[in-house]
């Protein structure tokens, strides 16, 4: 069967990929961001995992408002990266996986979650932020790649409670895969933010920390938000957090954490690293 | 609590289907300009390429003043406003600052700020 081996949470700001592409992590105001992704690398690297699920939203490079999923699954090969309009660099092509995403894509919609499947998809820095973070120098061509795609951009957006759920059924169906396959879980974006209106600029530290401490110790608390509660405590933005909740949902049991990070602001927001375990099935 | 029953949360604008439905053309354009060929075509003539898109003479006007918020009063989406700002060479900073009615220095001062939760 494959195994959720672990889960990282990571913020997918595009500055991040032109203070890369710059080489200004070790720029002061860079550093207290970036010196905490190595532990993270290291974990990785030893328990090199064949399979990332990453959690994302898109901001406007494959969905537009004429057509927009609520839930979305990639069953590629491959996914390019295109220009995003703004200037962060375009980089090399995200390996894809088909058979276990088909597989996901079945159990989901067999219990209850009508995913959006694409086969083709432009995936943008949502997923090559992270990516690109994890495996620097775009070094992550080796790494099997799931893109959930979850609508944080337009109002009807799914509820915490429900993205929780998607997480719980994704990691049922990713137990209930027959091929040994080890699965790490990318929960990307957040924390708060608001970019848009008088109220932009607004950062809420003191929720975001909760809202990291819940995350590992009592997920169900952040389902009972609302988005509006979300958006009224952590800004416009904030909803990415949805992402994360979504990605806790597939893990099981006691959760472990094993690093974390905070600092703000980066770029206008809240920038939350955390990687966790969790208890593993009897082999 | 029904979808209908949230409330409005003060220097907010919730974009939802109404206001999706307000700047659909405004927002449509800054799609385009995920593509460099659109951006020159843009540049060369803004507000042709505005009429392409049908938008409003309000948005028109909010487009030749670089005006974010008023763009976002018309139905402008943020993640689209951004492809647009980022024509014009403008950061999240920048876009901060003009709608917070801010210097650029005092929004990323009050950016420190509020990260340090120092509020």
């Amino acid at each position: 069967m494959a195994n959720i081996i672990g889960a990282v949470t990571t913020s997918h700001i595009p500055a991040i990929a032109n203070a890369m592409a710059n080489k200004q992590e070790q720029e002061p105001y860079w550093k207290p961001f970036f010196d905490a992704y190595p532990p993270v690398r290291d974990w990785l690297n030893e328990k090199k995992p064949d399979v990332v699920v990453l959690f994302y939203n898109d901001h406007g490079l494959e969905f537009f408002l004429d057509k927009k999923p609520m839930f979305a699954i990639g069953t590629a090969d491959q996914y390019e990266n295109t220009d995003e309009g703004w200037g962060i660099p375009t980089i090399p092509p995200v390996t894809g996986e088909s058979e276990l995403s088909w597989h996901i894509a079945n159990e989901l919609v067999f219990n209850g979650f009508d995913m959006t499947i694409c086969q083709e998809m432009r995936v943008d820095h949502g997923v090559t932020v992270p990516l690109n973070l994890m495996w620097p120098g775009h070094n992550y061509g080796h790494i099997k790649v799931i893109p959930v795609c979850i609508n944080c951009e337009m109002h009807p957006m799914p509820q915490p409670w429900r993205v929780y759920q998607l997480g719980q059924e994704i990691g049922k169906a990713i137990a209930s895969f027959d091929k040994e396959l080890d699965v790490v879980l990318f929960g990307t974006g957040g924390l708060s933010h608001q970019l848009d209106g008088e109220r932009a600029g607004l950062i809420n530290r003191e929720f975001d920390l909760e809202c990291m401490d819940k995350l590992v110790n009592d997920p169900e608390a952040l389902t009972q938000y609302s988005n509006h509660d979300l958006i009224r405590i952590g800004g416009a933005q904030a909803v990415e957090l949805n992402m994360w909740i979504a990605m806790r949902g597939a893990m099981h049991g006691k959760v472990t954490k094993l690093h974390e990070n905070y600092h703000a602001p980066i770029s206008n927001t809240g920038a939350g690293l955390l990687l966790l375990e969790h208890e593993m099935p009897e082999a | 609590m029904t979808s209908k029953e949230m409330t409005e949360i003060p220097g907010t604008i919730m974009f939802d289907g109404a206001m999706s439905r307000l700047g659909y053309g405004l927002n449509k354009m800054c799609y385009s300009f995920n593509e460099q060929a659109a951006r020159d075509d843009f540049l060369a003539d803004e507000m042709a390429y505005c009429d392409s898109f049908g938008l409003s003479e309000e948005q028109k006007a909010c487009i030749r003043a670089r005006d974010v918020l008023g763009l976002l009063k018309l139905g402008g989406s943020i993640y689209y406003l951004a492809k647009f700002t980022g024509v014009m060479k403008l950061n999240m900073q920048d876009c901060g600052a003009q709608q917070t009615g801010m210097t650029v220095e005092a929004f990323k001062a009050m950016l420190v700020k509020n990260g340090a939760g120092d509020v």
